[in-house]
């Protein structure tokens, strides 16, 4: 029915098959979009936000898909102006991530304004003494480049590509795209710094706080550094979630195992790093305010030196050792362990930099407060994962996503 | 917010904010523009040399 849609060279499922798959993704779409018309009719009521909780389940999603988008912005930095040509047969992919995790941020922030009328507010009525309006310019500001690195793509559909102006089009922002991804870039670096420097100068107790050079805390270089690191981690955990399901290799080894060496470099740096950080957080900072490290991992049921070790240790140090050994990259097992680990790992560092820095006490009378997500919140939490899995599907189906897929399974004729 | 809205102040915080937010919409807007006005005239030409 629709095969004159579909890229040449390539062989797709039936189409019921694909409707169906659409349709389940669909259901729990429908599901999160109830849950988001609740919010916005009934109010934040909703939701199990309080005055401990100013963020919530719905912040640390933000920030987690913003940091796991940053294969996007990291991969065409690469390609683009570095100039490391194979990453073209996984760039296409990476941006169809980036525009997923950025398009799902800024619909979990038109959740969570409350008011999404008035978000243009932020632009109009700045506050620029705020990290959170550069945050707010350079995630629209970049969800505008991702989505005309993703225009191209969709331009090179059979039926699109078919009227010259569209060909033109997609032929010319190709010629140019050094240019918006050198643009990516730039935003990328500040909006993802800034989300690291609201951790480190809120006004709470030392847990978040760091020092830093001029008005940036180190949390601001940590969050970049780390959402360039596992960002692209993201990316082949994707791809490798992709080839299963499709039963087909989509992208070589060689550019996968180039991504993964990369990343595993820059995610032993960051992990150094942040090591680094946390000790001298934990032996200078902490005690300078009053403070014993091990009293913000106590004295609750649930935040222990556990999540400290999963997230620096079992996430941080074991795949960065495993990413920047030929053999550990060589193997299928290991590599996508280690992937799955990193990405696990930014999860898991916003969480604490946004949660558990809110469930410590401030007042010397209070206790822990510990926090558990209305249906509400998790529905429209759930509702982007859905709605990426429905685009990853039709994008998958109708544009040439991975060029090598027709080289790498030939369709007998 | 523009420097002839009522809130505007020259300072370097609203110099650097707003100067930033326009230097990367205007990358873009410029480029996308390019890219649209350059894709027009390819494909008139086109046109015209597949009449020939």
């Amino acid at each position: 029915m629709n095969s004159g849609l579909i890229p040449e060279g390539v062989k797709r499922c039936p189409t019921w098959k694909f409707a169906l798959g659409v349709a389940i993704a669909g259901a729990v779409l429908l599901w999160g979009v109830y849950a988001m018309l609740l919010c916005w009719f009934k109010g934040l009521n909703q939701t199990n936000m309080n005055n401990a909780y100013g963020f919530a389940l719905w912040i640390w999603a933000d920030l987690a898909v913003i940091a796991l988008g940053g294969g996007a912005f990291f991969t065409g930095f690469l390609r683009y102006i570095v100039g490391k040509d194979e990453l073209k047969h996984i760039i296409n992919y990476a941006v169809l991530i980036g525009f997923i995790c950025y398009s799902s941020a800024l619909l979990i922030l038109a959740i969570d304004v409350g008011q999404p009328l008035r978000s243009w507010f932020i632009f109009w009525h700045a506050n620029v003494h705020s990290m959170l309006t550069e945050v707010a310019f350079c995630l629209s500001c970049y969800f505008g480049v991702l989505t005309i690195e993703y225009l191209p793509l969709v331009l090179e559909n059979r039926k699109i590509d078919q009227v010259p102006f569209f060909h033109h089009l997609g032929h010319n922002m190709h010629h140019i795209m050094a240019v918006f991804a050198a643009t990516g870039a730039f935003l990328s670096f500040f909006h993802q710094g800034s989300l690291g420097g609201v951790s480190g100068v809120l006004f709470a107790r030392p847990f978040g706080f760091r020092e830093g050079v001029l008005i940036w805390p180190w949390t601001f270089f940590l969050f970049t550094w780390s959402a360039a690191a596992c960002g692209p981690c993201f990316t082949i955990s994707i791809t490798k979630l992709t080839e299963k399901v499709t039963g087909k290799k989509l992208v070589k080894d060689n550019v996968v195992e180039l991504l993964a060496k990369i990343s595993g470099w820059m995610l032993t740096g960051y992990i150094i790093a942040k090591i680094a950080d946390t000790i001298y957080w934990a032996a200078v900072t902490a005690p300078s305010k009053g403070f014993r490290m091990m009293d913000f991992y106590s004295h609750n049921s649930f935040y222990g030196l556990w999540i400290l070790i999963l997230e620096v240790g079992i996430c941080g140090v074991l795949p960065a050792a495993i990413l920047i050994t030929d053999r550990g990259r060589r193997n299928q097992k290991t590599l996508v362990t280690a992937v799955v680990l990193a990405s696990l790992g930014v999860c898991l560092n916003r969480w604490v930099m946004v949660l558990q820095m809110l469930a410590v006490p401030v007042l010397p009378f209070e206790n822990w407060v510990l926090y558990i997500p209305s249906w509400q919140e998790v529905a429209t939490t759930v509702l982007p994962v859905a709605y990426g899995v429905i685009l990853i599907m039709v994008s998958y189906r109708y544009l040439p996503v991975f060029p090598q897929e027709p080289e790498l399974n030939p369709v007998k004729s | 917010m523009f420097p002839f809205s009522f809130e505007w102040v020259w300072n370097t915080s609203h110099l650097v904010f707003h100067g930033g937010l326009w230097f990367a919409l205007s990358i873009m807007g410029i480029g996308m523009t390019y890219c649209i006005v350059k894709a027009v005239r390819d494909t008139f030409r086109n046109e015209k040399d597949s009449h020939h």
